[in-house]
């Protein structure tokens, strides 16, 4: 039963944490141009 | 961060523009450094950020630098560029995010609550499931309240005009579960629903998100292509001085300087220069129209050889293309009455389901059941009826077979289209750019020694005329290397010349008889001359597509504006009949008669002539290389040279209609099954939540199947 109190909120605090970085990743336009970012890794200059 | 906008440390930031451009040519990661360092490293450019999906260039500039300098940069480092009129807020995009985060908050509370309910469903009780119902209850309001909103709003709207559609079951069925389960919790009951409500959003909203990105994709390609009007012009003031003056603002007796190359932005007639005017976009014909002082010249028309000055006599909603534009959007209305299959299915459907579980309900009542236990039952009816295999049923199978025409491009702008074209029972044809290239063609260019080709293709790729282009794009095509040429000049109205090796070359109107060719042109060389001829060529399938369409039982027509001396060949080509001297108005009356006699027309067409038949056609659709307003009314655009996408769609269009049917029919034989159990009330949320993944795979595993449809 303690173990629970421990495991619950760890387990929702990992999901939020995943939920929390896609919201990120989504409001700094990484999914704005998915084709392009597939190019650019291509790319061998440093400033992008 | 490979994404991350770039941040300028310039102070002087804020006095910065921003303009987008689009720029069809963008395809390599190579294009996207040449563009970007190259356009940085012009003084009054800060920086360019090239979005490769949307195939735009977001360009942020001094102020002081107008389109026209812009676009010559574009054009310095070998890319075609065009600027966006009006940006304006990507409306489609904005919504498709929205999905996106709706689904992410579904499917994180859908996991944490499976998380809860295995352990409920493996034994927990007393304390231990009822802290789990209400840990439950804690994830599923929230995620619930967040992620349903799509299908709330849309259930409300359809409720409110008396109408109902897929999503009105869906909220039903929703709210009531998520309402009963809270009840359960609150009075320590055994079984809690919130499980299967959040899992149900969760697919359906996948199936949402999947539509939305599909029509996003096909929008921006199409947008791309689009060779948008010009943004302004500039305008001769009376001090003689010239000032940049955006479409918007221009008025009737200004005047404007049209430099070779541009394209107008209002109607007018031309004061000072000759020149040749492309108006391709509104008859569809390819050769250039000569026009001199006191000539009617259009908005939109390309300049191609000199500059002109043209008096402006109509600007923004006055002008001829904007009237062309209202007739399309007249004829374009009757299209909106079209009844989406899924909508169709839910007319039937929603009340059936809705009776259900009344009659459940009344059934457990009479048998002697109190209300809560006939309530459950009814709750129980609603949650497994709930159309979630029938809300994937549509989109996924439109997603797949739109992503496997994509691949062959061929552009679907959304389902409701593919749903139309399934539907057509006629095909009538425009000739001009449809039928045929709708551009001229080089003939006999094999016969032509390989230098010659070399020294024409340096040439040809020093000028915009149309008969330069289109031996660019042969002589490409055939793998020519230019040679270097020195001396280039282009003399306007005459052609390009140059010296190779000592030896005056050229590229020429032709001297002598030219009339008697029709459209050509002469090469030069020392003292030997070549005349070249050109002629818009058929489509090299279209012999064979439209005999195979017609013995597949399609009605075929081809309506032209062209002369019926001209149509001759082409109908003997094909095997078609075929109707000539028709003005848009004419094609429109076509369209609409052979509506009137029941009949479902495909209307496939290129030019601005075939825009209201376009919107008027039971569907439509329109090569890439159409007008604008063209490929905005079609429902389909595809590229290539050759006809084989018509048939292509319509065979793929089918067969989604057919695995579209066949979801609808494994959904309901699930149904069939899934009914009887929860109406006898033996219906767990362990049984709910089985039989709903269970169901949703098998109908996207089923649509998985139209991923070779495009053949």
């Amino acid at each position: 039963m303690t173990g629970l109190a421990l495991l619950i909120p760890l387990a929702l605090l990992c999901g939020g944490v995943a939920l929390a970085g896609f919201f990120a990743a989504l409001r700094s336009g990484q999914f704005d141009d998915p084709d392009g970012a597939a190019m650019r890794i291509l790319s061998d200059e440093e400033d992008r | 961060m490979a994404t991350q906008p770039l941040v300028d440390d310039a102070p002087a930031e804020a006095a910065l523009n921003e303009s987008q451009f689009v720029v069809p040519s963008l395809h390599c990661a190579g294009c996207i450094a040449k563009i970007e360092n190259g356009l940085a490293r012009i003084d009054g450019i800060a920086s360019a950020r090239v979005n490769m999906s949307a195939k735009r260039v977001t360009v942020r500039h001094d102020p002081a630098m107008e389109p026209p300098a812009l676009k010559a940069a574009f054009v310095a480092l070998g890319f075609d560029a065009e600027p966006l009129a009006d940006p304006g807020v990507d409306l489609a995009a904005a919504e498709g995010r929205a999905l996106l985060r709706a689904l992410a908050v579904a499917g994180f509370a859908a996991m944490n609550i499976m998380l809860l309910s295995v352990s409920v469903w493996s034994g927990a009780d007393g304390g231990t499931r009822q802290m789990f119902h209400w840990l439950s209850a804690l994830i599923a309001l929230p995620a619930i309240a967040y992620a349903g909103q799509t299908f709330f709003r849309s259930a409300w709207a359809a409720a409110r005009q008396g109408r109902t559609n897929m999503d009105v079951p869906i909220s039903i069925g929703v709210l009531l579960t998520t309402g009963m389960s809270l009840y359960e919790t609150a009075t320590g009951g055994a079984d809690a629903w919130f499980d299967g409500a959040v899992m149900l959003l969760f697919f359906l909203l996948a199936g949402r998100s999947l539509d939305a990105m599909m029509r996003g994709r096909a929008r921006a390609s199409v947008a791309a292509l689009l060779k948008h009007g010009a943004p302004g012009a500039l305008v001769l003031t009376d001090s003689g001085q010239t000032r940049w003056t955006a479409a918007a603002q221009l008025q009737p007796g200004m005047r404007m300087l049209v430099a070779a190359g541009e394209r107008l932005a209002a109607d007018g007639r031309v004061v000072e220069g000759a020149s040749g005017m492309d108006i391709a976009f509104l008859t569809g014909e390819s050769a250039a129209v000569r026009v001199g002082p006191g000539d009617a010249v259009q908005a939109g028309a390309l300049n191609v050889e000199a500059p002109i000055t043209v008096l402006v006599t109509a600007a923004g909603p006055d002008t001829v293309i904007a009237d062309i534009a209202r007739l399309m959007d007249e004829a374009g209305q009757g299209r909106s009455r079209h009844v989406r299959i899924a909508d169709r299915a839910a007319r039937y459907y929603a009340p059936a389901v809705h009776l259900t579980a009344a009659l459940a309900f009344m059934g457990w009542m009479i048998a002697g059941a109190g209300v809560h236990q006939a309530m459950l039952v009814a709750i129980a009816v609603l949650l497994i009826t709930c159309p979630c295999a029938l809300g994937l049923a549509v989109p996924a199978a439109q997603v797949v077979a739109c992503g496997a025409l994509m691949r062959r491009g061929i552009l679907v702008k959304d389902g409701s289209a593919l749903e139309r074209v399934a539907e057509v029972d006629s095909i009538v044809f425009d000739k001009t750019g449809t039928l045929t290239l709708g551009r001229p063609v080089p003939e006999g260019m094999d016969a032509m020694a390989r230098q010659d080709r070399a020294i024409l293709l340096a040439l040809a790729r020093a000028s915009r005329h149309p008969l330069s282009i289109a031996l660019r794009q042969a002589l490409e095509a055939q793998g020519v290397e230019a040679v270097p040429l020195d001396d280039l000049r282009e003399v306007p109205g005459e052609g390009l010349f140059a010296r190779h090796a000592g030896v005056a070359v050229s590229l020429a109107r032709p001297r002598g008889l030219v009339s008697l060719f029709g459209l050509a042109s002469e090469y030069r060389r020392g003292t030997e001359a070549h005349l070249l001829r050109f002629s818009d060529a058929l489509r090299r399938d279209a012999g064979e597509i439209l005999p195979a369409l017609r013995s597949a039982g399609y009605r075929i027509l081809i309506a032209s504006g062209d002369r019926p001396e001209a149509l001759g060949p082409v109908a003997r080509a094909t095997g078609a009949t075929a109707i000539g001297h028709l003005r848009p108005a004419d094609k429109l009356a076509l369209v609409e008669r052979m509506k009137r006699q029941g009949r479902k027309v495909l209307m496939v067409g290129d030019g601005l002539n075939d825009g209201p038949a376009l919107a008027a056609g039971h569907a439509s659709m329109a090569p890439a290389c159409a007008s604008d307003a063209s490929q905005l009314a079609a429902d389909v655009v595809f590229m290539g040279d050759v006809l084989a996408p018509v048939g292509i769609t319509l065979r793929a269009a089918r067969r989604t209609i057919h695995i579209v049917r066949q979801n609808f029919a494994l959904a309901i034989g699930y149904n069939m099954l899934a009914v009887p159990l929860a109406v006898a009330g033996k219906v767990t949320p362990l049984v709910a939540a089985v039989a709903m993944s269970l169901s949703s795979l098998i109908v996207v595993a089923n649509a998985l199947r139209l991923n070779g449809a495009a053949r």
